[in-house]
């Protein structure tokens, strides 16, 4: 992308989140309503009807389109899109909103993402089969590929998957809206039973129901010291799983999309310039992973710095402020736009007990699919 | 006369120790019987053993393939189309499913002579498969094992020359299944041996001996099926054969494969043979045949086979009676079950290339290998400019693994891989392997197993197996 075409064009001037976490009791649009209504009032929306130009929502699980969201918020009369990209989606709808105001179609957007997976009936992801070639395996089969390859070539290994996992619970414990509010040890996690080698129970995001929406609006329209877009991108890769180049060392898209964002951004020195960030740990290898991939610290240097307390909440770049999708909850849609409102707390100065220190420029990332789409998203101050 | 060009066996590696099924621990050394583990059947076996007896074959002058077979997954649906598929044979080989008596297997090879010898038909794969359930608990139980022969029979170079056969029907009620009933029932034993299985045997013997103006004791090795290891001597004794010529009736080891049973034995014949060799094979079932083979010079050109003895070779022991029930679809508590949105047979029949005929693509442009087939070339982004590549014979290497604990299956892990094959990568579960051996870039060769029941139907997909 032009790495111009968004930098301080669009500010978040609203943000909400719903509590995460097995809401049996709450239907997609009761959720839609909680987090949308909260960016209202954040963003100082008395009349969504008026004010909102159109809606770009996300979801994976639902299969009524847009219209869940536009009547649930009774939004009419004008656009609104559902976008789907695998765990991607929040970040991808953000993005697409983003686009439409840098475009010059819209003066204030909402941006709305939600799930609802505890109403399948299922615990945990489905085994997806519809065809032959499925194998009987789940997104935990698909994410830990990269570990007996991983570890074999920079020696890391369960203990530093489980280090990972007790940062984020611990994390968890201090957002208001978190789905897991437990500490965890390490030996916890690693006599938990095996999902899928090395994935222990405690190695899996916690997955949930959940919804978080974000209004954005053209910058010059803005209260001055609002958040500002500094980049955003969604970039797809091939699957892993056929790829005939594939090294199961790192997840393409990741890579890809640091780059493209970094650019647009203006970032040169991810280490030094990004203050916060929230990253897609979806199994607690892809966090680790991830600290690579987006260029933090050189390839295989993520268990030294594991050790260092480099990503922990007191340290140099602290990484899931709020427990991320481990402890805080994984509804897929919701995650992308979950990150957006921590970051845009922590650049406000108003994520209490968690907040950093000094944010001037916080980082989002979704990875999703086989891995297949990654979604980053780079807010800073005016 | 036409004759056996070729031939191959598949047994399951797993056995299931009689102690065992008895409710104790596993017993080395013991009796035991083979036992197709969950992800197998009649079809898989039925491919394995195609696959071992076309090594070294062109399959592209196979013009007919029969199988043989009481345990077919369907009643409509054949098998030998689908098995003619995964083993890729030409499109317009003519597929016969055999069944309804354990004499199916002999009727394939007989109906295979039958076609050779009129010259309809060129080279003929037969495969005999079966996988029978004796009910929990039942002597059935105990004495059934499950293997695959097959022969590819043809009218030139063959390593055992058909003599001659002779066979009868009867109408007996000894041994049935009926319609909806997974088990095998017997009448009496001692009705069922002493006017079913003995005199069957001996007359279908006798008639053929009678054709070829032969003896008994002109058979330097015999190949009988038998219910058991009794009355397998008692017809013996009454056909007055020398006990050295009697084939190893492999009770206590195998089992009584059904109707690839006498064919397995046949196999084993075959492995042990020497050109100028005479072969008695005598099969039971609703009346009985026997067949006679002159085996030639040609056996000795024939490269080694894995067969009967080669399977054999290869075991591993059943912990639990338990984990028997459950792997054959036995257990009340049965795992799976729930929504069940069923496959899409429109995907299957797109898909069938790749999933029954395990075909991936070479891009003409750049020559790279990839899997599945795709429009748009994963490395140099030509279009449509490929050609299929059958993978199934190919090895593969792991490149990278995990153990999913979360997908219900009898015994968990399930082994998950990512599996380069010259260049083409393929998701590829690995079976008949502990975890601890798997290693990264470990060579595996590929099986048809089933992958799944999604649908309440056998799906079936290719796996990997450790390169023996």
């Amino acid at each position: 992308m032009r790495p111009d075409a968004i930098r301080d064009k669009v500010a978040v001037t609203g943000v909400g989140c719903c509590r995460f976490g097995e809401n049996w009791d709450q239907a997609p649009s009761d959720m839609i309503v909680d987090a949308a209504y909260e960016a209202y009032a954040d963003a100082g929306i008395e009349n969504p009807q008026r004010q909102i130009d159109a809606v770009f929502t996300g979801s994976i699980y639902s299969n009524k389109g847009p219209h869940e969201c536009s009547d649930a918020l009774k939004l009419f009369g004008k656009p609104v899109t559902m976008v789907s990209n695998y765990c991607a989606t929040g970040t991808d709808a953000f993005r697409c909103g983003v686009l439409s105001i840098a475009a010059g179609l819209y003066d204030t957007v909402l941006v709305v993402g939600y799930d609802k997976p505890k109403d399948r009936g299922v615990s945990g992801p489905s085994v997806m089969m519809d065809r032959v070639r499925d194998l009987p395996q789940t997104p935990a089969g698909w994410f830990a590929l990269c570990a007996s390859t991983y570890f074999a070539k920079y020696g890391a290994g369960r203990e530093e998957l489980a280090k990972i996992a007790v940062k984020n619970h611990k994390n968890g414990t201090l957002a208001p809206n978190s789905f897991l509010k437990r500490e965890i040890t390490v030996e916890e996690a690693l006599s938990a039973r095996m999902i899928s080698w090395p994935f222990g129970l405690y190695d899996c995001a916690a997955q949930t129901d959940g919804a978080a929406a974000a209004v954005i609006t053209r910058a010059d329209l803005a209260p001055k010291g609002s958040v500002l877009v500094k980049g955003v991108t969604v970039i797809a890769g091939p699957n892993p799983q056929k790829d005939p180049e594939n090294d199961f060392l790192s997840w393409k898209p990741t890579g890809w999309a640091a780059s493209d964002v970094y650019a647009q951004a203006g970032i040169t020195k991810p280490f030094d310039e990004i203050d916060v960030a929230q990253v897609h740990d979806c199994f607690t290898l892809t966090e680790l992973l991830t600290y690579e991939d987006l260029g933090f610290i050189a390839k295989g240097a993520a268990k030294e710095h594991i050790a260092a307390g480099t990503f922990a909440l007191a340290g140099e770049l602290p990484v899931n402020t709020d427990g991320g999708l481990k402890a805080f909850g994984h509804p897929t849609g919701a995650t992308g736009v979950r990150m957006i409102y921590e970051n845009v707390l922590q650049l406000r100065g108003k994520a209490g007990p968690r907040q950093v220190k000094d944010v001037n420029t916080a980082l989002s990332h979704n990875i999703g699919g086989h891995p297949t789409a990654c979604g980053i998203a780079i807010l800073g101050k005016s | 006369m036409p004759g056996i060009v070729s031939y191959g066996a598949y047994i399951p590696p797993t056995r299931l120790g009689f102690s065992v099924l008895a409710g104790r621990a596993p017993k080395e050394g013991g009796p035991e019987r083979a036992v197709a583990w969950n992800d197998e059947d009649a079809v898989t076996m039925a491919v394995a053993a195609g696959a071992n007896a076309l090594r070294g074959f062109d399959r592209a002058g196979v013009d007919a393939l029969l199988f043989a077979s009481t345990t077919y997954a369907f009643k409509e649906k054949q098998g030998a189309a689908l098995i003619a598929k995964a083993l890729d044979l030409p499109r317009n080989a003519r597929t016969t499913d055999v069944s309804g008596s354990l004499r199916a297997g002999t009727d394939a090879l007989q109906a295979a002579f039958d076609a050779v010898a009129a010259g309809s038909v060129q080279r003929a794969l037969v495969i005999a498969s079966d996988s029978r359930l004796g009910a929990p608990g039942s002597a059935q139980e105990q004495a059934f094992g499950d293997g695959a022969a097959a022969f590819l029979i043809g009218a030139s170079d063959a390593i055992a020359q058909l003599e001659g056969s002779h066979a009868f029907a009867d109408e007996i009620v000894d041994l049935w299944r009926s319609e909806g009933d997974p088990f095998v029932h017997s009448w009496e034993e001692r009705f069922v041996v002493q006017e079913g299985y003995t005199p069957g045997i001996t007359e279908a013997v006798r008639g053929l001996c009678e054709r070829i103006a032969a003896q008994p004791g002109d058979f330097t090795q015999a190949a009988l099926y038998a219910p058991d290891a009794r009355s397998h001597a008692g017809a013996a004794a009454a056909l007055s054969l020398d006990r050295a010529a009697l084939v190893d009736p492999l009770f206590g080891k195998l089992g009584n494969a059904g109707v690839a049973f006498a064919p397995l034995l046949l196999v084993s014949a075959l492995e042990n043979a020497k050109p100028g060799e005479r072969i008695l094979l005598a099969s039971y079932g609703d009346g009985a045949a026997a067949f006679a083979f002159a085996v030639t010079p040609h056996l000795e050109k024939l490269e080694a086979r894995r067969g009967v003895a080669w399977h054999l070779g290869r075991r591993r022991a059943v912990a639990s009676y338990d984990k028997y029930l459950k792997a054959r679809s036995l257990d009340s508590r049965e795992y799976g079950g729930g929504r069940d949105p069923g496959l899409s047979a429109t995907i299957h029949f797109r898909e069938r290339e790749e999933d029954v005929a395990m075909k991936g693509q070479r891009c003409k442009r750049c020559g790279g290998l990839q899997f599945p087939i795709q429009r748009v070339c994963e490395r140099c982004f030509a279009k449509d400019d490929f050609e299929p590549v059958r993978l199934a014979e190919r090895i593969g290497r792991v490149v990278t693994y995990t153990f999913d604990f979360f997908f219900p299956t009898p015994e968990p892990p399930t082994i998950v891989t990512i599996t380069d094959i010259d260049g083409a990568r393929v998701h590829l579960q690995l079976v008949d392997v502990k975890p601890d051996d798997v290693k990264i870039g470990m060579p595996v060769e590929l099986v048809f197993r089933r992958i799944h029941q999604v649908g309440g139907r056998p799906n079936y997909y290719w796996k990997g197996v450790p390169r023996a």
